[in-house]
């Protein structure tokens, strides 16, 4: 028993470091000064510089950190809002509510979920397009607002544990469903509420295919675009890289931390139920 | 219809109206038009001109297209098992007693959440050959079996191999198990111990109890990564964007989706694209279809299973 403890620790601790290490090298890699970056053996004590950060952060970079940091927390708040309220919406449509054809439309939902969205990636885009919608955030924010299918899912199947009588008993008093939906359901599903918003700004947050396709001018870009742009400028400019992608990684590892509850229920939610 | 159902009609539309409004504009109008598109030569400038079969026929006598399925089977059939494993292990050792279990969860979990394009550009650096950390590792390693056998091996130039660069891909997938793994070690926290129990009284060894209690047990959760995993692997995209520059060195990272986006976003062939679509459809709806003939009989659903 004493043997078994004593190597399961030792496994865990080398897998974690396994695990931990790219973590480790992105954050030495983009405090290394430069001529020590290109040496073998790698170092990896060293007093650290901020050169490369200082670099991205002066007037003439080409990663304007700020600009994309903006551009991206700008897509992210309307995506998280259109999600949140299209979704819960429609998810109160499916869940609490009984009308003709409800189950049909919630089955055929469930299975579009597989469809793949580069079958739709071409004919959407000539949407866009045509609508003058090109190098605009718009292609981005627009689709939340009519809600996702799978926070749609989530969101139905967290409300179908609301008790009935509490619905029952705003029925008595005269609510309305949209009343209901507000005042009464959503209250009560704020952890839910909390994880889908949680995944889509996540999902909006590393989106790249889609700020791929959709802007083109610099100053529109996203952190992922912008990112990516800027490894294909600089490929060999590995400390400013690696300050630009601990950069783009930071906040998320900081918003874990803050919702790490949230973060294990949402994957436990969106798996196991499903 | 009653009066009273017609109301309850309306009432329920009203709520699932964004949805409806999304579904036809950007999933069923596109579907239908992504279908009708395949049987055309579109290239965004001029009218469609209707060319039948031709795409289809085209892609069946295009090395390219061939090469992307692949290359794109290689990386599903390698990540995804591999990923499920590493997944599967993970848990069970956290699942062990053990201390301090929601730091090593937490280190095992954060880089499934490192943004995708974040961790691209992390691991070009990794897998540099000459400065990367991966080789540096793997020098000692190589050493001691030159030393032992007399051999000349030395590490791999990954991302600038033919042969490396898609074990590369598959070994930066395995870092990112981490939801996989969480959602196994829930599944397993939820396997009742009074089974062990029964099974030690049994006389079952470690292995047995892992064999004939746990993955029954939970297998419903493994189908279900597998499903997912299954499918985001077919779709491959954003890591060989951006780590190998679409599909390099030559074509050996030229995934199915890459080759996908390059023929509708560079080379605008906007039919072609979309035949190429339908057929990714396709193999993914028939995959599905025959995981869950093959895999069926193995689920075990608690309660009898309406699911």
């Amino acid at each position: 028993m004493k043997r078994d403890f004593v190597l399961t620790h030792l496994a865990v601790l080398a897998l974690s470091a396994v695990f931990l290490f790219p973590f480790i090298w992105l954050l030495t890699s983009a405090l290394k000064p430069n001529e020590l970056l290109k040496q073998w053996p790698p170092i990896w004590v060293f007093s650290p510089t901020l050169e490369h950060i200082r670099e991205l952060f002066a007037p003439a970079s080409p990663f304007r950190f700020w600009q994309f940091l903006s551009n991206t927390l700008f897509v992210c708040a309307f995506t998280v809002t259109g999600n949140i309220l299209a979704s819960s919406m429609v998810a109160y449509g499916f869940a609490r509510l009984r009308w003709p054809g409800r189950n049909l439309l919630f089955y055929t939902m469930l299975g579009t979920m597989m469809v793949p969205a580069q079958t739709m990636m071409i004919p959407v885009f000539l949407v866009f397009r045509r609508l003058g919608w090109i190098d605009s955030f718009l292609p981005l924010i627009v689709p939340p607002l009519f809600g996702n299918a799978f926070f749609i899912f989530m969101l139905r199947q967290f409300f179908l544990t609301v008790p009935r009588d509490l619905l029952d008993a705003a029925r008595v008093d005269g609510h309305g469903e949209i009343a209901i939906w507000w005042r009464v359901v959503m209250p009560l599903s704020i952890p839910a509420i909390a994880v889908v918003g949680l995944f889509s700004f996540l999902g909006s947050w590393n989106d790249f295919i889609n700020p791929l396709i959709y802007l083109l001018d610099e100053t529109r870009y996203t952190l992922s675009l912008g990112l990516a742009m800027f490894q294909g400028q600089y490929e060999a400019q590995y400390g400013r890289l690696m300050a630009a992608s601990a950069l783009m990684t930071c906040p998320i590892v900081v918003l874990f931390f803050f919702t790490q509850r949230q973060f294990i229920e949402g994957i436990k939610m969106t798996g196991i139920k499903g | 219809m009653t009066p009273g159902e017609k109301r309850e009609l309306r009432l329920g539309l009203f709520f699932v109206a964004p949805y409806l409004i999304g579904f036809s504009v950007f999933m069923l109008g596109p579907l239908v038009a992504s279908f009708v598109f395949s049987f055309t030569d579109y290239d965004i400038f001029n009218r469609p001109t209707w060319a039948a079969l031709d795409n289809f026929r085209a892609l069946a006598h295009d090395n390219l297209f061939w090469t992307s399925l692949k290359n794109t089977a290689f990386y599903t059939v390698f990540s995804v098992p591999l990923g499920m494993l590493v997944a599967f292990s993970l848990a069970l050792l956290l699942n062990r007693k053990m201390k301090a279990r929601p730091l090593f969860r937490t280190i095992f979990f954060l880089p499934s959440i490192v943004p995708l394009v974040a961790a691209s550009v992390l691991w070009v650096w990794i897998f540099n050959s000459q400065y990367g950390y991966l080789n540096w590792a793997l020098r000692p390693l190589c050493d001691a079996v030159n030393w032992a056998f007399g051999a000349s091996t030395a590490p791999p130039n990954w991302l600038q191999s033919p042969t490396w660069a898609k074990p590369a891909l598959v070994i930066m997938s395995v870092w990112g198990v981490g939801g996989t793994m969480v959602l196994y070690l829930a599944a397993l926290q939820d396997v009742p111990k009074s089974l062990y129990e029964v099974a030690d009284l049994d006389g079952a060894t470690s292995f047995q109890k892992i064999r004939h209690v746990t993955l029954p047990m939970i297998s419903p959760i493994l189908f279900f990564t597998l499903v997912m995993g299954l499918i985001g692997a077919l779709q491959v995209f954003t890591q060989a964007y951006i780590m190998t520059k679409g599909g390099q060195p030559g074509v050996s990272t030229l995934f199915y989706c890459l080759y996908l986006f390059q023929n509708a976003f560079e080379y605008f062939r906007l039919g072609y694209a979309s035949a190429m679509a339908w057929v990714l459809f396709a193999l993914i709806a028939a995959i599905t279809v025959l995981v869950f003939r093959i895999t069926g009989r193995f689920i075990y659903y608690e309660g009898g299973g309406e699911q």
